[in-house]
């Protein structure tokens, strides 16, 4: 192949995409029938929380586990028929680290690329210009124990895009990082998008995705709840978001604003004390909402107009606070 | 990064290979790398030694009069160092699951997975490293016998070491397919040990089997080991029209085919 990058408006394309795990007494449906599109190009981000089918998903598109049914097609190589040419095409970085400890940043690059097809010469040399992007340099004769945790992780997205790959699958790429490693890693993954390659990526972090993707996927009990950009996804939330502190008197204040017209959907959590609505047109609401709650003799301890977050999205879809999930 | 990335070929040039150079270059990449971390630490190699060199110093001296007992026509060193050899070679190539055990802790399996590599290149590099080190071992295991009284031509080395490969073909594979299976060094030691010492002590390594009861040879005759062990024994003594020979290699021949098949499809077999 000496032409470069095919021209191809969708990277990764499942249609119902199933894998059940066997234990010895149930069947459990990990990834219950999840249909994704990602352009080309495209920073993909893959929420959902824990044991809802986010990393037997990636697993699956990365080829390390057969679906059980469904077909899904990467980089124009279909995953169940060429599973070879997949692997080629797509980079891929685990989670918890893939790098040997007694091996030094520049040998796991030159034989990462050397797996990946490359000769000697060429994997030396996409291994020192990996290293130089990474800003790895300093390091690179040196064994990987010795690597702080950013260093490492940096490390590893660039075993990820030795060969090249269109898609990166990465999973959780800043779990575990400082800020500044954050940060850093945010710009590198940006980089990559700059230069055509597709990112596929999971993770914990809201902000993250807010800042980094440009479309999302939250999946729940194996099935794809909602997508859309972060925008879109706000907004469907439909309006603001109110949250009155209440003092023990929830479900009273609960019963009383419900029935509003401009009230949406309320909600009570009893473990805070707050009373949650979603409202249309937060700064009219309130208003309304303080005089009627001290008219009824109930004194808010508090009361927070926020636009909503990606949390309250997730929150929505999954009955789930993606921050719990994290911590 | 600059326009170098932008204009150079997404795909490297491996699709254009055959199968099979595919397979003998990704199995030369992944022997390479994993024989170079192994001697980055040395002690392991020196430790899987050191077992056999005390039997050798402490206890090879007292088997001069039981071999000569057994009738066995030879000298007692000349008995004893193949067996010695054998036990390096067991032992040595089935802890080679614990090596794997670490490699998959540290995501560096998963991560070789992901690449286009053949899965059979995983098993077969590594299996190589470990009869190579094998090898190594036992060179310096028969240098070591030589003051013994230990007399040997090269012909029946290089013998020796031509069974080593078959040997370590045949444990190796299967001792890295188990590892895979269990994933936890916690379930793995005592699995290999369960395996490994009966095997070890049912072909007569030690001692000669023409002491033991009728039950007890029986066991012996119907482990391969045991096989293995004659051959050395016969191919040390220059007896290279012996038919034990011709038998032990035939059985570590089929052995080894049956170890790599199973340990290729532990590898390619897709993991949860």
């Amino acid at each position: 192949m000496t032409n470069p990058t095919p021209i191809r408006s969708t990277m990764i394309d499942t249609a119902d995409l199933r894998r059940t795990f066997k234990t010895r007494k149930s069947t459990v449906e990990a990834v219950a029938g999840v249909d994704l599109h990602v352009g080309a190009g495209e920073i993909f981000g893959f929420l959902g929380p824990n044991g809802a089918g986010k990393t037997t998903t990636l697993r699956m598109l990365a080829t390390l586990i057969t679906p059980t049914s469904g077909e899904a097609t990467i980089a124009g190589a279909d995953l169940r028929r060429q599973p070879g040419l997949v692997r080629q095409r797509i980079g891929y970085v685990p989670q918890g680290g893939s790098t040997d400890p007694t091996e030094t940043g520049r040998g796991e690059l030159v034989i990462q690329g050397r797996l990946y097809g490359l000769n000697a010469a060429e994997a030396k040399a996409r291994a020192a210009e990996v290293l130089k992007k990474l800003d790895l340099e300093a390091a690179a004769n040196r064994s990987t124990v010795t690597y702080s945790g950013g260093m490492r992780r940096r490390l590893d997205v660039g075993l990820g895009i030795v060969h090249r790959p269109q898609v990166l699958f990465l999973d959780e790429p800043t779990t575990g990082l400082d800020p500044q490693a954050r940060a850093r890693m945010w710009d590198e993954i940006k980089d990559l998008r700059e230069h055509g390659t597709t990112v596929f990526l999971t993770t914990h972090y809201l902000e993250e995705a807010d800042a980094l993707t440009d479309r999302i996927a939250i999946i729940d009990h194996g099935k794809i709840v909602a997508e859309g950009t972060p925008d879109q996804l706000k907004q469907k939330v439909a309006g603001d978001v109110v949250t009155i502190g209440v003092n023990g008197s929830g479900s009273a204040v609960l019963a009383l604003v419900e029935p509003m017209a401009f009230v949406r959907e309320a909600s009570y959590d009893e473990e805070s004390g707050l009373v949650r609505l979603y409202v249309d047109q937060g700064e009219t609401a309130v208003p309304h909402l303080l005089r009627s709650l001290d008219s009824a003799g109930y004194a808010p301890s508090s009361i927070s107009l926020n636009k909503p977050s990606l949390d309250d999205v997730f929150l929505r879809q999954t009955g789930r606070s993606l921050r719990e999930e994290a911590a | 990064m600059s326009a170098v990335v932008a204009t150079a070929p997404t795909l490297p040039s491996t699709t254009e290979r055959t199968p099979r150079m595919r397979l003998a270059r990704d199995t030369w990449l992944i022997f390479k790398r994993s024989l170079i971390l192994t001697i980055r630490q040395p002690v392991w190699i020196i430790f899987g030694m050191m077992v056999p060199v005390l039997y050798l110093v402490l206890f090879g001296p007292l088997l001069e009069g039981a071999v000569s007992a057994a009738g066995t026509g030879t000298n007692a060193f000349n008995w004893f160092v193949p067996g010695l050899i054998v036990q390096i070679a067991i032992f040595g190539t089935a802890f080679g699951g614990f090596g794997l055990i670490a490699e998959m802790r540290a995501g560096v399996v998963e991560r070789m997975r992901v690449t286009p590599i053949s899965r059979s290149a995983m098993l077969l590099g590594r299996s190589l490293r470990d009869v190579v080190i094998l090898m190594a071992q036992a060179t310096v295991m028969i240098l070591l016998a030589i003051p013994f009284g230990l007399d040997v031509d090269l012909a029946g080395v290089l013998g020796v070491l031509g069974l080593l490969l078959l040997i370590g073909l045949s444990v190796a594979p299967l001792s890295y397919a188990g590892a895979l299976i269990l994933k936890s060094e916690d379930a793995f030691a005592p699995l290999i040990n369960a395996i490994a010492l009966p095997l070890l002590l049912l072909s007569g390594i030690l001692l000669p089997m023409t002491f033991a009861p009728d039950w007890l040879e029986f066991l012996s005759s119907i482990n391969p080991l045991t096989h293995a062990v004659d051959a050395a024994r016969a191919l040390f003594n220059g007896d290279y029209g012996n038919p034990d020979i011709a038998l032990g290699v035939a059985i570590c021949s089929v052995l080894a085919v049956f170890a790599v098949w199973v340990g290729s499809r532990a590898f390619s077999r897709s993991v949860a």
